[in-house]
C-alpha cells in the first residue's frame, strides 16, 4: 500500500447498508477528498453505514472532519452510523466533538450592509455620541473645579511627567516642520511681492503669518498626530487591562488623576511651542530673504519688528492654548472610550487624531473670523 | 506508555541579563506523556515554557527535540520544528481582529493543502471539540475568559501537533469548565499521541492528569524533584510535598 495517499472506497454492503473503506495516510497535510464524494451515495435505500479502517496507517484531524461530516448527513437523514471499526481514537474524539455540551450561542447584529443603511447609522451613531462628548467636557469642567479648590486627586508627578514628554521632546520635530513652513511662506511671498517691488515685506508676511496662524495651527497638527495618539494609546490600554475601572472602584475620578494632567500640559506647552514655532519661521524667512532675494540682515530684522505688535503674539498664544486643550480632549475622551481588545486601541489612536484636527479646523477659522471682526 | 523521549532539556539555564531566574535544569519528557511543570508564583516556569517553545533563546544548555538540538538548528529548520508544537498561552493570546474561525483556520491555511470548504470542517470540528460550535464567527472580545482559553486550545491543535505546550490551563476557569479542559488534553493524548507539556500550579490538575513533572524552586534557582506527581506527594522533597499539599503537612 502507498504510505503517502489515502484510499477511499464507498459500496454498498448488503441491500440497505453502505460500507465506507478508508485506507492509506489520512492527514492534513496533503489534499484530502471532500465528504460531498460519499454523500450522494447515502441515498434513500441506505438505512445503515458502516466503516472498515483496517487498511488505515496514519490519521488525523483531516479524517475526522471528513468523518463528521458523513455522520452529520446521515444523522440529518435518519440513517443509522456504526463506528465500532474505526480506531478507537477516532471514535472517542467524534463522539467528543459530536456530543459536546450544547452552547446556547447568543443571537447577534452584525450591522447593516447597504450603503445607505450604512451612511445613516454613522451619522445616528455620531449625534448619540454627542452627548457623551459634552458629558466628558462636564467632567473635565468638574475636574477642574476641583483642581481650583484643591480638591482634585492628582499628582503633581504626573503634571511634570506629561510636561516634559509633550514639550522638550517635541521640539526637534516642531522645529524641522516649522523652518520648512517659513521657508515655503517666504518663497510664496517673494514671489508676488516681486511683482510691485516690495520684496522687504516677505518679513511682515512670515512674521505675522508664522506668530498668528500658521505657527500655532502646524503645531497643533503635529501634537495631535505625536500626543493626541498616544495619550488615547495609553488610556485605551489601560482600558483593556481594566485599569480605569480600578481607579473607578476606588472612587477616584479617572479624569482627575489622568485626564486633568494631560490637558493641563498641552494648555501649557503647546504655546510655548507654538511661540517656538513662530520664532524658527521667521527664522527661515530670514535665511530665505538674505540668500536668495538680498535683503539685507538688518533690513529683515527691523521691519519684522516693525510689523509684530503684542496682539498677534496674544492672538497665536490664545489659539496654540486653545488646540492644546482640543488635542488633549481629544486623545483622551476617545482613550476613556475604547473597546477592550487591541484592535480597539487601534481606533481610538485614530479617531483621536482625526477628531484633533477636526476640531482645530473648526476652531482655527471661527476664532480668525471673530478676531478680524473684533479688528484684533 | 512506551519510553521515546520526545523532549530533552540538558543543563538548562534561562534568565533575563545578568539574572539567572533557573539553571542545571536537566530532565526528558517522554512520547505521549503529559508532563507537568509545577512551582510557585516567580519560579520561571513560564520563562521555561518560553525556552520550550523557541521564544527566548536559554542562557547556556539545549533543547532536543526527537534528538535534535533546537536552539542549535538553522533559521528554517527552527521553524519547522516549532510548527511541531502547538501553544495555549495564559490568556488564549487569540487574535483581536480575527473571528474564531479565522483564528484557528489562518495555520491550516499556512501549512495544509487543504480547500477552503474542509478547512472550514476542521475548524467547525476543532471548536465542537472544545465546546464552543456555533461561535464560528464571533470575535474574541465578545467572549468569555473561559471560552477564549478554550479557542486558545482549538487554535494551538489546529495542526493537530505532536506536542502541545499549556500555560496555566486552568487559570480563570470555574472548577468544571477546568475538569473539563483536563479531560480532553487526556483525550487528545490518548487519541492522537500527543506529547502535553503543562506549566501550572493547579493541584487537583496536576495530581489528575500528570503522568510526569518537575518542580522548580524559586529559592535555589533550580529543580529540586523530578518524577510522578502522586511520587513527588509521598515521597518528595518536604518543600514539594509542602507545595501539593497546600502547605499542610508534609
Amino acid at each position: 500500500m502507498d504510505k503517502a495517499a489515502w484510499q477511499l472506497d464507498a459500496r454498498p454492503a448488503g441491500a440497505d447498508e453502505l460500507l465506507i473503506t478508508l485506507g492509506g495516510r489520512w492527514c492534513m497535510a496533503a489534499a484530502l477528498p471532500s465528504p460531498d464524494s460519499v454523500t450522494p451515495r447515502l441515498a434513500a435505500n441506505v438505512r445503515r453505514v458502516r466503516f472498515d479502517a483496517t487498511g488505515l496507517t496514519d490519521w488525523d484531524t483531516g479524517m475526522l472532519s471528513f468523518l463528521g461530516g458523513i455522520l452529520k448527513t446521515c444523522a440529518e437523514r435518519g440513517i443509522a452510523a456504526d463506528t465500532t471499526d474505526l480506531p478507537p481514537g477516532a471514535q472517542r474524539l467524534l463522539t467528543m466533538a459530536l456530543t459536546a455540551p450544547e452552547q446556547r450561542v447568543p443571537g447577534r447584529n452584525n450591522g447593516p450592509t447597504g450603503i445607505s443603511a450604512q451612511v445613516g447609522t454613522a451619522m445616528i451613531e455620531f449625534v448619540r455620541g454627542m452627548p457623551a462628548m459634552l458629558a466628558f467636557l462636564g467632567e473635565i469642567a468638574q475636574s477642574l473645579g476641583r483642581l481650583m479648590t484643591g480638591r482634585a486627586r492628582f499628582r503633581m508627578r504626573d503634571l511634570w511627567l506629561e510636561i516634559e514628554e509633550v514639550g522638550p521632546r517635541a521640539l526637534p520635530i516642531v522645529s524641522v516642520i516649522s523652518f520648512l513652513v517659513g521657508l515655503i511662506l517666504a518663497y510664496l511671498g517673494a514671489d508676488q511681492l516681486k511683482l510691485v517691488g516690495a520684496q522687504i515685506f516677505i518679513a511682515d508676511l512670515v512674521a505675522i503669518g508664522m506668530v498668528r496662524e500658521v505657527g500655532a495651527l502646524m503645531t497643533g497638527i503635529i501634537i495631535a498626530g505625536r500626543t493626541g495618539a498616544s495619550f488615547a494609546a495609553q488610556l485605551g490600554t489601560m482600558q483593556v487591562n481594566e485599569e480605569i475601572d480600578a481607579f473607578r472602584t476606588l472612587g477616584i475620578a479617572p479624569v482627575d488623576f489622568l485626564v486633568l494632567p494631560r490637558i493641563l500640559a498641552l494648555m501649557l506647552m503647546v504655546p510655548l511651542l507654538t511661540l517656538y514655532a513662530g520664532f524658527i519661521g521667521m527664522l527661515a524667512g530670514l535665511v530665505v530673504s538674505v540668500t536668495i532675494f538680498d535683503i539685507g540682515v538688518f533690513e529683515y530684522y527691523t521691519e519684522t519688528l516693525r510689523a509684530l505688535e503684542l496682539k498677534h503674539f496674544l492672538v497665536g498664544l490664545a489659539k496654540g492654548s486653545v488646540y492644546g486643550a482640543m488635542i488633549a480632549f481629544a486623545g483622551c475622551l476617545r482613550g476613556l472610550q475604547c473597546g477592550r481588545s487591541a484592535e480597539a486601541v487601534g481606533h481610538a489612536a485614530t479617531s483621536a487624531v482625526v477628531t484633533a484636527i477636526l476640531l482645530i479646523t473648526i476652531a482655527a477659522s471661527v476664532m480668525t473670523i471673530v478676531f478680524y471682526q473684533l479688528g484684533i | 506508555m512506551n519510553a521515546t523521549p520526545h523532549i530533552e532539556a540538558r543543563d538548562l539555564a534561562m534568565g533575563y541579563g545578568d539574572f539567572v531566574v533557573q539553571r542545571g535544569l536537566d530532565f526528558v519528557v517522554n512520547k505521549g506523556d503529559i508532563f507537568v511543570v509545577m512551582g510557585g508564583n516567580g519560579c520561571g516556569k513560564t520563562t521555561l515554557m518560553r525556552a520550550l517553545v523557541g521564544l527566548q533563546r536559554p542562557l547556556t544548555g539545549s533543547v532536543l527535540f526527537s534528538g535534535e538540538d533546537f536552539w542549535s538548528a538553522a533559521e528554517e529548520d527552527r521553524d519547522q520544528l516549532k510548527r511541531r508544537m502547538g501553544i495555549l498561552f495564559q490568556g488564549g493570546a487569540l487574535w483581536s481582529s480575527l473571528t474564531l474561525a479565522e483564528n484557528v483556520a489562518l495555520p491550516l491555511r499556512e501549512y495544509t493543502a487543504l480547500t477552503t470548504t474542509q478547512i472550514d470542517s476542521v475548524v467547525a470540528f476543532k471548536l465542537a471539540l472544545v465546546g464552543l460550535a456555533g461561535f464560528e464567527e464571533f470575535y474574541p472580545s465578545e467572549l468569555s475568559g473561559g471560552m477564549k482559553k478554550r479557542a486558545g486550545l482549538a487554535r494551538a491543535m489546529a495542526l493537530d501537533p505532536e506536542i502541545l505546550v499549556i500555560d496555566e490551563p486552568s487559570s480563570g476557569l470555574d472548577p468544571l469548565t477546568a475538569r473539563r479542559l483536563d479531560e480532553l488534553i487526556v483525550e487528545l493524548r490518548d487519541s492522537l499521541g500527543t506529547t502535553v507539556v503543562v506549566v501550572t500550579h493547579d493541584l487537583a490538575s496536576i495530581l489528575a492528569i500528570g503522568d510526569n513533572s518537575i518542580f522548580l524552586d524559586a529559592d535555589t534557582h533550580t529543580m529540586i524533584a523530578t518524577g510522578h506527581p502522586q511520587d513527588a506527594l509521598k515521597h518528595g522533597d518536604p518543600k514539594v510535598r509542602h507545595f501539593l499539599t497546600r502547605g499542610g503537612s508534609a
